[in-house]
């Protein structure tokens, strides 16, 4: 496991440190007046297994809309993926990123299969390779037997399943999810969260993990608290509980953090 | 990423745009009703009212069914190019938009990829309704149904990228009625599609002008003479210019940098 960076977040790695996996510096974004993000920085190291942690309306999505490139964030900010600029260099950046977005992608009329056969291709890769790609992570994520089923036909959480496999179908090595588990059963969310937890841990997967749920936060995690567009406090699972005033859990400190940050915010 | 990635990814949208549409029988048939509802009824009805129309392509008397099938070809395309188009921001769509634009390829490909799976679809269509229309007698040359087919992709190229146009700038056509109302409806009867161009000079100087500056008469014309072997150089570069100005504010509507989905997803 890669050790969490010194905070505050903007301070340089050391040179000898490995490459993050996503680097985020400088972020400001408004819709029109109506600010979103307020000097965001964060990083993700491979391997590690970060939790973007914001109650609805914090900036998650417009987050991950600006990290993904649905549109571009202003001049001033940097969002690299691992070293590569997404403003210069958005072919080499978005190769090594996989995304599950918060509401279904997913055409309810064609087949998983199709689905991520479909994705394959948008990503240009052989077809062969997507094939056999496909059916090792539809395995692993026990939908094997689901892969000439429609879509339409899925449950949530197996649709779910079929999306994280999508994601990882052309082999990234940041993974985004945005609110994955909404809607899900306990046991579908279990399952999610093991499943993405032992990529980082097996494979060195980075992955940013956006969601208002404090208990999907491991003890091994580490913890981005946004809150009205900033980031309130960012460290492992002790660091929060300390920053917080020596609290518990991650829920008091999450309610201490966010409260006192309540109290100073304009 | 090498030219085969590339072909690659063109491949693999057009394979599911083929797919979904074969997938949604709904869809299926309804763009193949709507053509032949018109062929067999409005243009049973109007066969004696507007009477004949000699001139070219045609070398004789033709019945009112002749005339207006290259149109109802170009209305499939308009319906297709708005609906594959638009569709794209719904909000049921806009997941499967944010999926294709986190491809590594250039958006401009991206966008360039989409329009032609939803062209050749259309196309596809076109050639379904071409085979019917024989049984109302509408039998053009052999050759006709080969040399339609690069009008039919240019003049869908077209189509398509006014959709995307106008999906990327205009909010308020967010819902298919105010499409119908305000672009399909307007661009299909102020063209050639329905009456020879003679016929509404006859009727009104103004409204003539605006047909003849109307691209969707350029792509019915480009598609009439095709289909008896012939080619239009006036449609052609009317057509070819009008995708070139509607293309290029598309890929200019949907550069991250601009902003347009910024505004669309902040709401």
């Amino acid at each position: 496991m890669t050790a969490a960076p010194s905070r505050p977040v903007p301070a340089m790695p050391p040179a000898a440190a490995a490459m993050p996996a996503l680097e985020v510096e400088r972020l400001s974004f408004a819709y029109g007046k109506r600010p979103a993000l307020r000097d965001v920085a964060l990083r993700v190291m491979p391997g590690e297994f970060a939790v973007l942690l914001g109650p609805n309306g914090a900036g998650k999505s417009t987050l991950f809309a600006l990290i993904t490139r649905l549109f571009d964030a202003p001049a001033g900010a940097a969002i690299q993926i691992f070293g590569a600029a997404l403003r210069r260099e958005p072919g080499r950046a978005l190769a090594r990123l996989g995304v599950v977005f918060q509401q279904p992608t997913l055409d309810p009329d064609l087949s998983v299969r199709e689905c991520l056969l479909y994705h394959g291709a948008l990503h240009g890769l052989p077809r062969a390779e997507v094939e056999a790609q496909a059916a090792r992570e539809l395995a692993r994520i026990g939908l094997a037997d689901r892969a000439r089923e429609r879509v339409r036909n899925l449950s949530g959480g197996q649709r779910r399943r079929a999306e994280i496999a999508r994601a990882l179908l052309t082999r990234p090595a940041l993974l985004l999810l945005d609110e994955p588990t909404v809607g899900l059963d306990a046991a579908s969310r279990g399952f999610l969260l093991d499943h993405v937890r032992g990529l980082c841990r097996e494979e060195g997967l980075a992955v940013l993990w956006a969601t208002h749920l404090i208990d999907e936060v491991g003890e091994e995690a580490r913890v981005v608290v946004l809150q009205n567009g900033a980031v309130r406090a960012e460290g492992t699972v002790p660091e929060l509980l300390a920053q917080a005033g020596d609290t518990a859990t991650v829920a008091e400190a999450f309610a201490r953090l966010t409260a006192a940050e309540q109290g100073r915010a304009p | 990423m090498s030219p085969a990635a590339w072909l690659r990814c063109l491949e693999g949208i057009v394979r599911r745009e083929a797919l979904r549409f074969l997938h949604q029988r709904g869809r299926f048939f309804s763009a193949l009703v709507r053509p032949l509802v018109w062929l067999a009824i409005f243009a049973a009805g109007f066969r004696f009212v507007l009477g004949v129309s000699i001139g070219p392509p045609y070398e004789t008397y033709v019945l009112y069914e002749v005339y207006i099938v290259p149109g109802l070809a170009g209305m499939v395309l308009l319906f297709q190019g708005m609906q594959s188009s638009l569709s794209m921001v719904y909000d049921r769509e806009m997941g499967s938009m944010r999926v294709l634009l986190t491809s590594p390829l250039p958006r401009w490909w991206l966008l360039f990829s989409r329009l032609l799976a939803a062209v050749l679809v259309g196309t596809a269509q076109v050639y379904v309704f071409l085979l019917i229309a024989r049984f109302w007698e509408v039998e053009p040359p052999a050759i006709g149904y080969l040399a339609v087919l690069p009008a039919l992709l240019l003049a869908g190229m077209m189509l398509g990228a006014l959709g995307l146009l106008l999906s990327s700038w205009i909010r308020q056509l967010e819902n298919f009625a105010g499409v119908m109302n305000f672009v399909i409806f307007p661009m299909f009867f102020a063209s050639s599609a329905l009456y020879p161009l003679w016929r509404v000079r006859e009727a009104s100087l103004p409204l003539y002008w605006v047909c003849q500056a109307n691209p969707f008469t350029h792509a019915v014309e480009l598609i009439r003479f095709a289909l008896y072997g012939q080619f239009e150089p006036v449609s052609f570069c009317a057509v070819a210019f009008a995708l070139l100005v509607f293309g290029a504010f598309a890929v200019l509507g949907y550069d991250p940098q601009r902003g347009m989905l910024a505004r669309r997803a902040g709401g």
